[in-house]
């Protein structure tokens, strides 16, 4: 069996790989550097002490500095990681984040890039409630401009955190902080880049399609295995990156099996989930056994109490009713 | 000129400090010629009045140095040395601007002159200001970068942010608050809970210096100390330059807001017939190179707005290159 790393540490020897292979990669973000324990999860422990302060900087807590910050060290050609430490932050930033990094190849005719990288994790299931835990991947998505990523296990966070740091445009990357913690197989190379907008099939199945992103690729793929037991065959497509997404894939699986499920952690209503649904129908319509169905949260905030978060997070159960509509 | 400057400027710098007023008074009264006439339709702020600050900024400052500057910004953009041809064609939306029309008036672009960023949120020059200086102080590089901004962009908190992590880390980095008075059509003094926005360098530990923005040498050694303190890794300045915008917040208004008599008094002492008129006073020029300066100008900007008049429309196929670095698939 081959080495096994949390994702965390996935993430730590990414940076360290990319530091140490350009220096013009720096990270900035509340805490990162050592004096301040690398980070509140320590994904960034060691870099300032092995990197020094000039590239590897603790910032006030203010993430529109740190944005401009990430934005006019990039358009000066620097390759900018700006943590910002949970998700639901990035809303103190969005003016940097959505008037200034998504659009200012465009708005200059290309002449100014921005190669930035945003990390900042998020997720349910801690307890943290409505201000800590949103996954807000939407409204980036909906923002002309901005690359929007995100990992499954520990070698996929890695190989794409490498590609957001070295791609020229702005990346929006989402760690889960529930799989922080989670072992995974550890990547060959810390090194190694997965290309942006290829998707990756989890499992094959010949009945429906399920596709989804982050932490519902485990939740998906345990509504698959169960139903594998009835014998329906349940094909899960990871998404990796939310833009650009890989249509090609999804839409030849979904012209295979005809039928289709989009799963997402976050809020159902408007969400990714609907733009892939769409997409799906237009293309496929005349070859769809049924309508796409599309799993997400219900339109609340994150709820605190453990039952209700429970409610709130979509699961294999939920899962498995939607592939379950599609089949009837 | 009551300025106690206690180093003038030699000759070639006042005359370039003028030649730059010149220009972006010049380019101002065609862009409102323009304007009125219905040649040329297009969003604009006017920055007469406010001549002498980036005038007086930019010859203090390397071609390479950056500046990043607000939708109010053609007078900053002028005096850093963006072309005219560009800037017109810009303005004029057509493939042959800085920004090949994807930008216009509120968003010029053009590194080659050190423009990085013209920004239409109030506020959002200085967090990114910040970064450039940060990549200058990484690289070592001795660029200095110059934050434009209004009075009223002190009171979001962009402003608040910006300053104390420049501070923090010493940023190369000046930030040049033009205090024309108005907050869009709000009064200085109504929306500030100071009576000088440098006072807010203070909190910030840096330099704040209050400077009459529409004395040119005064304006002068108030950028030179700024920029050299940045240069010599010292950290940031803010200035606080004080002036007068001529002809309200957008183009079209009319003015309701405004103290009738300021602006009167204001437009009396335009601080570009001043020094055209002391620099004769002083012997440091004549008026036929003055004028000299000011009809190549005028022949300058005409040939630009020509030129950009008759230039191409972007293709619509442009909307799908530059959102990424590869092109999309039309939708």
């Amino acid at each position: 069996m081959s080495k096994q790393i949390t994702t965390l540490q996935a993430i730590n020897e990414a940076l360290h790989h990319a530091m140490e292979s350009d220096p013009t990669v720096l990270l900035f973000g509340e805490d990162v550097a050592d004096p301040e324990e690398g980070g509140v999860n320590g994904a960034s422990k060691g870099l300032s002490t092995r990197f020094g302060d000039l590239r590897v900087r603790s910032t006030p807590i203010s993430e529109q500095a740190i944005i401009g910050a990430a934005i006019g060290a990039a358009m000066a050609g620097m390759r900018p990681i700006a943590e910002i430490m949970l998700m639901n932050f990035m809303t103190v930033a969005m003016d940097m984040i959505t008037n200034h990094a998504a659009k200012l190849r465009f708005m200059s005719g290309g002449q100014t890039a921005v190669p930035l990288t945003i990390r900042c994790t998020t997720g349910a299931g801690f307890g943290t409630a409505g201000q800590h835990a949103d996954y807000l991947e939407a409204w980036f998505a909906h923002t002309p401009g901005l690359k929007v990523v995100t990992g499954a296990t520990p070698a996929e966070v890695s190989g794409l955190l490498n590609a957001c740091i070295f791609d020229d445009d702005p990346c929006i990357f989402i760690e889960n902080l529930p799989a922080y913690w989670q072992k995974g197989e550890a990547p060959a190379d810390p090194g190694a880049r997965i290309p942006l907008g290829q998707a990756r099939t989890v499992r094959d199945g010949g009945d429906v399609t399920v596709i989804t992103y982050g932490p519902q690729v485990a939740v998906a793929s345990a509504a698959a295995e169960q139903l594998a037991g009835e014998g329906i065959g349940v094909e899960v497509i990871d998404l990796r990156t939310i833009v650009p997404w890989d249509r090609d894939t999804v839409l030849n699986a979904v012209a295979r099996t005809n039928r289709a499920v989009v799963t997402h952690e976050a809020v159902r209503a408007f969400g990714v989930g609907a733009e892939i649904a769409s997409v799906i129908h237009e293309e496929l319509f005349g070859q769809l056994r049924a309508p796409v169905q599309r799993v997400g949260a219900p339109s609340s905030a994150v709820p605190y109490s453990n039952p209700l978060e429970k409610a709130f997070m979509p699961d294999a159960d939920k899962v498995i009713a939607a592939i379950r509509k599609t089949l009837n | 000129m009551t300025s106690a400057n206690p180093v003038q400027p030699d000759k070639t710098v006042l005359l370039d400090m003028y030649s730059k007023m010149s220009l972006i008074k010049h380019n101002d009264e065609t862009a409102r010629k323009l304007l009125m006439s219905g040649r040329l339709p297009m969003i604009y702020y006017s920055p007469r009045g406010q001549e002498v600050i980036p005038s007086a900024v930019s010859v203090n400052l390397r071609r390479d140095d950056y500046i990043c500057t607000i939708y109010r910004g053609t007078h900053d953009m002028l005096a850093k040395g963006v072309p005219l041809d560009a800037l017109w064609a810009e303005l004029a939306g057509r493939a042959t601007g800085t920004c090949k029309g994807k930008g216009g008036p509120m968003h010029i672009t053009h590194p080659e002159s050190g423009c990085m960023i013209t920004t239409g949120i109030v506020g959002s020059s200085m967090p990114i200001a910040n970064g450039l200086a940060l990549a200058s102080q990484i690289k070592g590089d001795g660029r200095v970068t110059v934050a434009y901004f209004g009075d009223a962009a002190s009171n979001i908190g962009a402003f608040h942010e910006a300053l104390n992590m420049a501070s923090v880390w010493k940023l190369p980095v000046v930030f040049v608050c033009q205090n024309n008075r108005y907050g869009e059509h709000t009064k200085f003094e109504k929306a500030t809970a100071v009576a000088k926005v440098s006072d807010r360098a203070a909190s910030y530990s840096m330099p704040g210096i209050h400077v009459d923005g529409n004395d040119p040498l005064a304006m002068h050694a108030a950028a030179r100390e700024a920029i050299e303190r940045a240069r010599a890794g010292e950290g940031p300045t803010l200035i606080e330059a004080v002036t007068f915008r001529f002809f309200g917040h957008v183009f079209g208004d009319a003015d309701g807001y405004m103290d009738k008599d300021e602006k009167a008094a204001a437009m009396a002492a335009d601080p570009v017939p001043r020094y055209r008129q002391w620099l004769m006073d002083q012997g440091h020029a004549s008026e036929a190179e003055l004028a000299a300066i000011d009809t190549g100008h005028e022949s300058a900007i005409k040939a630009a707005v020509e030129k950009a008049l008759a230039a191409p429309w972007p293709d619509p196929s442009e909307l799908y290159k530059d959102v990424f670095t590869h092109e999309l698939a039309p939708a």
